[in-house]
């Protein structure tokens, strides 16, 4: 996997991110990054999609993406800029999801403690390691799985499934 | 070892002897179901490069979200399944006219007592109601399924909820369902499966542990199952051979908590706006304005909850600043609805019936809230905007409480019995 360093500013939110503020229903009719990232956040916080830059994180509390498993929020989020997502905890599928399309996630409850909205922050995705850059604070993320990181490291599950293909018709 | 419903139906399905919480394993779903966003799983699947589907008769697919087609976008994501079922030979294909994907699941033999099934849709857990394990995943997921057969898993930790006693006259399953949100929260049971037991979940037919299934999602739970009885025997009579295999928990089976409940002290309950677990006595809600009532879902939308709610109507007059909107589960629950004069007694009071679907649940259509109004829904989620504008808002309830509510323009502080 490409070992590149993630940094950018913090929007930083609550518990329960549901995935119906992430990217209403009204939007789903679409599934391109481009359509879905002006409203990413549309319902949460509305000048979310105006202010995001290239790289910047969402930092935010427990059970982020609960409700629908829509797979537009994870879309809308990496069409939007978002780099990662620095959480205390992550929906079932919403976990699942953001792994299957590339999106990378970290769950590091105390990072969050310690991160404020606007911070500068830069994360590692390889180690887990995550920086305050505006603050004091290091913080470790919870690594993943091995089964789980051979997905990441392809990309996302395409890529995966793409690769496991091709071994098997060797 | 001893285990519990959903660690055997793994290990069963990964060809494993047992396996245990928290391992990862590779199993081999039963079936798997996806609606609308079959489209966008159909994009990924060629993504992959997979030209042939591993297994056209395991794959289900009924279009429910946006029918019929609320929009030129939706009508050509329909269209490219219409193709593609054709292609890979998909049989069970159930367009427009059918009803909501889990109705149809268990109405037609799709959902068989200690099967694993997967849904791109949250609400998969519903299936727990024949004691199947079953559970939502992404599309990009279900392409990999598409293609390969195959899906990873970690063996969930499993919570006992045991509820025994009678309900009081006008408390109902969506009262039990919201009343566990409200006391284990909206991530209670997050990645965890849930099993009901107790002489309550005994008495319930299978459309209300539906609604039991269908809304532990809501608490986060990957499975929830009412383990096999007579009563799933009783429902599955004439929709398929009894070639099934049920798996019963071990009496000692571990689980990560325990929970009881008296369901004879249990209140109508109401969750609030803006999430599922800010649940309150029906009492603590009363004389809240409501603009519109959705009596419907796949929560709520069975023959069962339609009977209950056209009783309390029968013979009176939705408010004139209420729009009641009714929405049966299904086409066959329609029909037996005709039959017994239940959608009579629906139009007769002033409701507008709309076509087995998702409807205005997930705020597509049929049925846009506007800033400032409040809709009381027997749906299962109240998240900000869901029903149209950010500054509306959604009530939880069951039908019984819809209906009166929609009589009197008011969340009411009591049930009248019916």
């Amino acid at each position: 996997m490409e070992n590149k360093k993630l940094k950018g500013t913090v929007f930083k939110y609550g518990d329960q991110v549901d995935t119906d503020v992430i990217i209403p229903a009204r939007y789903c009719t679409s599934y391109h990054p481009e359509d879905l990232a002006s409203h990413c956040l549309e319902d949460l916080d509305s000048t979310f999609a105006s202010r995001v830059k290239q790289g910047d994180i969402i930092v935010a509390g427990d059970n982020f993406g609960c409700g629908s498993s829509r797979e537009n929020a994870p879309i809308a989020i990496r069409g939007a800029g978002a780099s990662c997502v620095i959480a205390k905890s992550f929906a079932r599928i919403f976990y699942r999801n953001s792994i299957n399309i590339g999106l990378p996630i970290l769950i590091a409850p105390d990072a969050v403690d310690g991160i404020e909205d606007g911070d500068e922050v830069e994360v590692d995705p390889a180690t887990g390691t995550i920086t305050n850059l505006s603050g004091h604070g290091s913080w470790q993320a919870s690594s993943f799985p091995p089964e789980i990181q051979e997905i990441i490291d392809a990309g996302g599950l395409v890529g995966y499934v793409r690769k496991k293909l091709g071994k098997m018709k060797v | 070892m001893p285990h519990t419903i959903a660690e055997k139906i793994l290990a069963f399905r990964s060809g494993a002897r047992e396996v245990f919480p928290g391992e990862l394993i590779t199993a081999r779903p039963d079936k798997v179901m996806s609606h609308d966003n079959a489209g966008l799983v159909i994009k990924h699947f060629r993504a992959i490069g997979s030209e042939k589907v591993f297994d056209p008769a395991k794959i289900i697919i009924p279009l429910d979200h946006r029918v019929p087609a609320e929009s030129e976008r939706t009508a050509i994501a329909h269209k490219s399944i219409r193709e593609f079922v054709k292609e890979q030979n998909i049989e069970n294909f159930y367009d427009i006219r059918e009803g909501i994907c889990h109705q149809v699941m268990v109405e037609n033999g799709h959902v068989r007592p200690g099967e694993l099934i997967l849904g791109t849709d949250s609400h998969t857990t519903s299936y727990g109601c024949l004691a199947a394990a079953s559970t939502g995943i992404g599309a990009t997921e279900m392409a990999a399924v598409w293609a390969t057969g195959e899906i990873w898993l970690r063996v969930p930790e499993t919570i006992r909820i045991e509820v025994n006693g009678q309900f009081k006259p006008g408390v109902t399953p969506k009262d039990l369902i919201l009343y566990l949100l409200g006391r284990l929260t909206a991530r209670g049971a997050d990645y965890k499966a849930i099993e009901f037991y107790g002489t309550t979940i005994e008495n319930i037919p299978v459309s209300g542990r539906f609604t039991l299934c269908n809304m532990s999602m809501e608490m986060g739970a990957k499975f929830a199952i009412v383990p096999f009885d007579g009563e799933t025997r009783k429902y599955l009579e004439s929709r398929m051979k009894e070639d099934y295999t049920p798996f019963a928990a071990d009496p000692d089976a571990e689980y990560t908590e325990r929970h009881i409940i008296d369901a004879s002290e249990l209140t109508p309950q109401i969750a609030k706006p803006h999430r599922v677990d800010n649940v309150v006595p029906l009492k603590e809600a009363a004389g809240i304005r409501i603009d519109q009532v959705v009596i419907g879902s796949c929560t709520n939308g069975r023959i069962d909850d339609l009977e209950q709610a056209a009783a309390v109507l029968e013979n009176k007059q939705v408010s004139r600043s209420v729009r009641l909107l009714v929405i049966p589960g299904s086409r066959s629950i329609y029909i037996q609805a005709i039959k017994l004069g239940i959608m009579e007694k629906f139009l007769e009071a002033g409701a507008v019936i709309l076509n087995p679907g998702c409807g205005p649940c997930l705020g597509a259509h049929q049925g846009i809230l506007a800033p400032g109004e409040r809709c009381l829904a027997t749906t299962n989620r109240n998240f900000k905007g869901r029903m149209g504008s950010t500054e509306a808002e959604v009530y939880l309830s069951s039908p019984i409480v819809a209906a009166t509510a929609a009589i009197i323009g008011e969340i009411p502080d009591r049930v009248t019995e019916s």
